[in-house]
């Protein structure tokens, strides 16, 4: 088990480093950030100086390296056009984000799982397949147009909701937050339902395949038997050997969904990490775009060492060497 | 997986090439809905690669349309009094004819990616499991670490530095989705490879890449064929969200998402056509690719039939 | 139908009931309060940080410079009450008494020297900024607490423009000896010299002007209020916000829920279906949008035409570029009707501009004749480079141009890239037609020309957007003297003349003037400013 823990670890970190070279040097092959900065009547001499501060003049293994000591002791840089360090501009919007992805995967579950529950025990029934043809219907739609048709009919239509922004805040612990106030509430309400439609779908179908796997499972078939009730069946048997799958999956999930809030975000001017992103990579604020896709994968990492570890203590048939391969 | 395992019980002639791929076919043709989703799939593709010879105008020919004709709600008669059935967007461009158009290019992004990232996906996955040892160690260490991000991170970054354009597209799909076909043609594979015909054909001095591509391949392409529908669904939906970011195909060549874009503008102006009638050809699009990937898994799941 | 149209009724009334309810909910507090919904985001509230205009606006709400720019970039008094040039080099500046910054304490000279001193050591502020203009004093001296003498290097007949940029600090934020202009030596000044933080946090944003800074949380809002000390007219709102809203939909739609009062650069399209409770202000703004080529090329990257050769090299070809767009098109179908066709680089009101150009007509048959005359009979194949998220409209704008030009035989192709892709590649001269923008500011026509039009020439600091290589050595000639002539009619007689040179051979072709608009709640007035600057204590509850 050490020695799994261990090389495991080793891995995330190998990970890590390819990432940061990959897109280290991606990054910084695009455009010129001094073209951008620089008042247009500036002069040679203060473009020179300018990028003398950026530390552009470097060779391009020079700024890795530089980057890399850095980022070890947790300063990624500083963005070039607010002049915060990188990681802090980040984390500060990461509470928005975080606050759309939860409430989207809370509002998905709580749509998704007795749907899907009813789909995996009614499985031959006409609403039941009218719900698993509506799942595919419900990742189908792209996430941008679909925002756009929220706003169309919410906001420009019935003018309901507000078409963009955070609204007001209230700050629990020095964080921001929507969700306790009535027009945070509303500004809310259009992005979660975006981000949560498709997977309110992906929560159906995963509940509908476990549940119709359960319901043929001896002990199912067993207490049935017994003449225990259905409700009791679902609640007592079904439900919580379903449940460990799809926390599971919400966990993963809940790495890319931080990515794809991005176009939820944009679509709906939130200001969380994703809108972050898009402006920082229009306005080649490198410093930002590195440590923007550093923390995601390193959150990505987490999440899947965590579930690794998990499964390897929970599930003893899962040989260590087997999942290493 | 346990489909594969499902069919590993059934018994078949040893050396046969094809053991699978006839029962698949039985299985598909019987049910009524997997016709039916085949069918829609078969229309809309067609009608996508075909539609642009019957469109009223050439809407990459900056020539055959006015500006003075732009932002026309749907109906309305030109200066030259043609009538737009879905209006013009902003440049006096006939919506009809850029759906038309844009539906074609969205496509052939789809399916060009998708095939591909297929053939790569397929070669990784089968040297991977033919090969065995350091190779597959380090083949699908490789797919996990690019499986492990989120695609539409990737590419973003991706696009954000070799900048837009079809080709550019294509690529960064490929990137992102040849993974997906090299873990499952992989699972595949050994599932196959155990089996007496493979033994068989190893016993008779095949070589290795023979039996890779003769035996193996065609018969356990059929989940990762299953796979490829919904993945040119998820292509077609990848380059329609990039180029709703502004970092997709150029603008002189709209696809759907980009029209959609182009539309997002004038949203709030009431001008809805420019962006919702492309955003409903992208859905219906894709809604059918998915819908079809959906039957046929149903159908070759070995379970229900 | 009928039935229908029942119901349809029903439901608006039902949602009317509604949204009345939730829009009563937001407006309850507005009595003094107001929340304007800005296009981009200040990046910082550090007066000296950034030149840039989204920043300049906002500064100005906290931070005054000795001299102010008025609605049409007229400068005139602020913290100086009156200046006069004693001789070339040398400027008297006579100070407002009587003055107190937010934090109590009294304006004077030793804040001006304070200020220029920390305009030339701060650290993190981006591309010298406001620094250029501060080194080119050779020296600061103050006679008495309210009076000023600078002495610059080289001449500069725009320094009262200029000051109008550099917003003064209060000198209490840092410790201090006696303040001196001594760069060299530190001024005087004890302390560390302050960083962007310092005044984003709000612990050193202390300024003489109408408003003070409660909060400036970075993409989300920025909450200020009166400051009951402002010597000048006190403004009508206890509280103003400024929330950064990039995309122009969203924008739209929160003023018209009530979630904003007003809004900056809505969609021209949009205004015009703003219904009674909303008015709009529209301002002609300084900004051109014009073409530039790449004619210093014999074989330039995006041209295909027959031979091989450059066709913008030839005068001819230029003018036909220039008649085979119809400006009025342009103005009327992709701007709305706000913006001006433009036939010169600078508007005829400013300073050394044309007062009555030749018109650039749309004449596509004498574009036809003039290509063929040029020996481009059947055209030939160019790329047009263009921003799509910088000016009003960019993209459709360059859209429609590259429509105009196809059809004329140019056959044009479009390649619409994000700004910093573009500004970035056409500094590097990557381009060979490309589509830009330029807003004059401080000293009317030579801003542009001697930017854009004027050969390239680092050490004097001209010619440093020419980026299609365009040389015309007696235009040079003309405009080099023009901008160090501090006689103000003399510098205008020379400027129009150059502005003709330029006008003559089309180095550069003229597209459109953009209008700033702005959009607001009924019950507010604005005037609009040409600088494009949007300033709360510029907005009036209407009488």
């Amino acid at each position: 088990m050490l020695l799994f823990t261990l090389q495991r670890m080793l891995q995330s970190i190998a990970v890590l480093l390819a990432v940061s070279v990959a897109v280290f040097l991606a990054v910084y092959a695009v455009g010129d950030p001094v073209e951008l900065l620089v008042n247009p009547e500036a002069t040679q001499l203060e473009r020179e100086a300018m990028v003398s501060r950026l530390g552009l003049d470097q060779p391009v293994w020079m700024q890795y390296f530089t980057f890399l000591s850095n980022a070890v002791q947790g300063d990624m840089g500083t963005s070039f056009v607010h002049a915060e360090p990188a990681l802090q501009l980040i984390l500060s919007r990461m509470p928005a984000t975080f606050e759309l992805v939860f409430l989207a995967m809370l509002v998905a579950s709580i749509i998704g799982i007795p749907l899907g529950l009813y789909v995996g025990l009614k499985e031959e029934n006409r609403i039941a397949r009218a719900i698993m043809t509506g799942s595919i219907f419900g990742y189908s739609i792209p996430s941008f147009w679909k925002g756009m048709v929220l706003i169309l009919f919410f906001a420009v239509w019935l003018q309901w909701l507000p078409a963009s922004g955070r609204g007001e805040t209230v700050s629990v612990f020095g964080i921001p937050f929507s969700f306790l106030t009535v027009d945070g509430l509303r500004h809310l309400a259009m992005p979660v339902i975006n981000l949560a439609i498709p997977n309110i779908a992906l929560i159906t179908r995963l509940t509908a395949a476990g549940a119709s796997e359960a319901r043929m499972q001896d002990y199912v078939k067993f207490a049935r038997a017994k003449g225990v009730r259905e409700k009791r069946i679902v609640r007592r048997h079904i439900l919580r050997n379903i449940l460990i799958p799809i926390i599971t999956v919400l966990g993963v999930e809940f790495g890319s969904l931080i990515a794809f809030s991005t176009i939820t975000e944009t679509v709906f001017a939130w200001p969380g990490m994703g809108k972050l992103l898009i402006t920082s990579i229009y306005q080649l604020d490198r410093p930002v775009v590195v440590a923007y896709v550093m923390l995601v994968t390193f959150i990505f990492v987490v999440v899947n060492l965590l579930v690794d570890f998990t499964y390897a203590l929970l599930d003893p048939r899962v040989s260590l060497s087997e999942r290493m391969s | 997986m346990s489909e594969m395992q499902n069919m590993s019980s059934q018994t078949r002639p040893p050396l046969a090439d094809t053991p699978q791929r006839g029962a698949n076919l039985r299985r598909i043709k019987r049910r009524p809905s997997v016709r039916k989703a085949l069918l829609l799939l078969g229309i809309v593709v067609a009608t996508g690669l075909l539609l642009p010879f019957f469109a009223p105008q050439n809407p990459y020919d900056l020539a055959s349309f006015s500006v003075m004709d732009n932002r026309l709600p749907p109906g309305s008669e030109g200066m030259n009094g043609e009538i737009f059935w879905l209006g013009t967007d902003s440049q006096g461009r006939d919506m009809l004819s850029a759906i038309f158009y844009g539906l074609r290019i969205s496509l052939l992004v789809g399916l060009v990616a998708t095939a591909i990232a297929l053939i790569i996906g397929v070669t990784v996955g089968l040297a991977a499991a033919v090969f065995g040892g350091r190779v597959e160690t380090l083949l699908m260490r490789l797919v996990d670490f690019i499986l492990g991000f989120p695609t539409i991170l990737v590419a973003l970054v991706m696009l954000a530095v070799i900048g837009r354009g079809v080709d550019k597209v294509i690529l960064a799909i490929v990137v992102v989705q040849w993974a997906n076909y090299a873990r499952i043609m992989r699972s595949a594979a050994l599932v196959e490879r155990k089996k007496e015909y493979v033994e068989a054909a190893y016993n008779l001095g095949y070589s290795r890449l023979r039996i890779m591509f003769r035996h193996i391949m065609p018969n356990s392409l059929s989940a990762v064929l299953v796979v490829a529908t919904i993945q040119v669904a998820s292509a077609i939906t990848l380059e329609a969200t990039l180029s709703f970011l502004g970092v997709g195909v150029p603008v002189t060549e709209p696809s759907l998402g980009l029209l959609v874009a182009n539309g997002f503008d004038f949203l709030m102006s009431g001008d809805y056509w420019i962006s919702f009638f492309p955003g409903l050809a992208l859905l219906v699009l894709i809604f059918s690719l998915n819908l079809a990937g959906d039957r046929l898994r149903t159908a070759l799941d070995p379970k229900r039939s | 139908m009928n039935r229908e149209g029942e119901l349809v009724k029903m439901k608006s009334f039902l949602f009317a009931g509604t949204a009345a309810i939730l829009a009563s909910a937001t407006m309850s507090s507005q009595a003094e309060e107001l929340k304007i919904a800005l296009s981009s985001e200040p990046t910082a509230a550090d007066p000296h940080y950034h030149n840039l205009s989204t920043n300049n606006a906002f500064v100005q709400h906290i931070f005054e410079a000795l001299t102010a720019t008025d609605a049409n970039q007229n400068v005139g008094p602020s913290l100086a009450e009156s200046w006069e040039g004693v001789d070339d080099n040398t400027w008297v500046f006579k100070l407002r008494e009587g003055v107190k910054f937010s934090d109590g304490s009294d304006f004077n000279a030793d804040d001006v020297v304070f200020t220029f001193c920390r305009v030339l050591n701060n650290e993190n502020n981006v591309s010298g900024s406001f620094a250029p203009d501060v080194e080119n004093f050779a020296s600061v001296e103050v006679s008495d607490p309210y009076t000023v003498k600078i002495t610059t290097k080289q001449v500069e007949p725009l320094l009262p423009e200029l000051l109008s940029q550099i917003y003064i600090l209060s000198d209490g934020i840092l410790e201090h000896g006696d303040l001196s202009f001594d760069p060299a030596n530190g001024c005087g000044v004890t302390g560390e010299w302050p960083s962007v933080d310092s005044f984003n946090n709000g612990s050193m944003t202390i300024g003489t002007g109408p408003f003070v800074l409660d909060d400036f949380t970075k993409g989300s809002k920025i909450k200020m209020s009166r400051n009951d000390a402002y010597w000048g007219e006190a403004p009508a709102w206890e509280k103003v916000e400024l929330v950064p809203v990039p995309s122009a939909g969203p924008r739209l739609a929160g003023l018209l829920a009530g979630d904003y009062d007003f809004i900056e650069s809505p969609a021209a399209r949009d205004v015009k279906q703003l219904g009674e409770e909303f008015g709009y202000t529209a301002k002609p703004s300084s900004r051109v949008i014009f073409l530039q080529m790449d004619v210093a090329r014999d074989d330039s990257p995006f041209i295909e035409a027959e031979g091989g050769k450059n066709p913008f090299q030839d005068e001819r070809v230029r003018r036909a570029v220039a008649h085979a767009i119809n400006r009025e098109a342009i103005v009327e179908r992709i701007m709305d009707g706000f913006a001006e066709p433009a036939s010169q680089f600078v508007p005829s009101e400013m300073f050394g501009a044309q007062t009555d150009p030749v018109p650039l007509t749309y004449d596509p048959e004498k574009a036809k004749a003039l290509l063929a005359e040029a020996g481009y009979p059947d055209g030939f194949k160019v790329t047009l480079s263009a921003t799509n998220d910088r000016y009003i409209n960019d993209s459709q704008v360059a859209q429609a141009i590259a429509q105009f030009l196809t059809r004329v035989g140019i056959e044009t192709d479009l390649d619409a890239m994000t700004r910093s892709i573009f500004f970035s590649r056409r500094s590097k001269r990557e381009f060979s037609f490309s589509m830009g923008g330029w807003g004059s500011t401080s000293g009317g026509a030579a801003s542009f020309l001697r930017q854009y039009v004027t050969t390239g020439d680092k050490e004097r600091g001209v010619g440093g957007s020419n980026y299609g290589g365009w040389s015309d050595p007696e235009f040079d000639a003309v405009i080099l003297e023009a901008i160090e002539t501090v006689d103000a009619g003399k510098r205008a007689e020379m400027l129009q003349q150059a502005g003709q040179m330029a006008l003559d051979k089309l180095g550069l072709i003229p597209v459109h003037f953009e209008s700033t608009l702005w959009a607001y709640r009924d019950g507010l007035e604005f005037d609009g400013r040409m600088d494009q600057y949007t300033m709360a204590k510029d907005i009036r509850p209407a009488k």
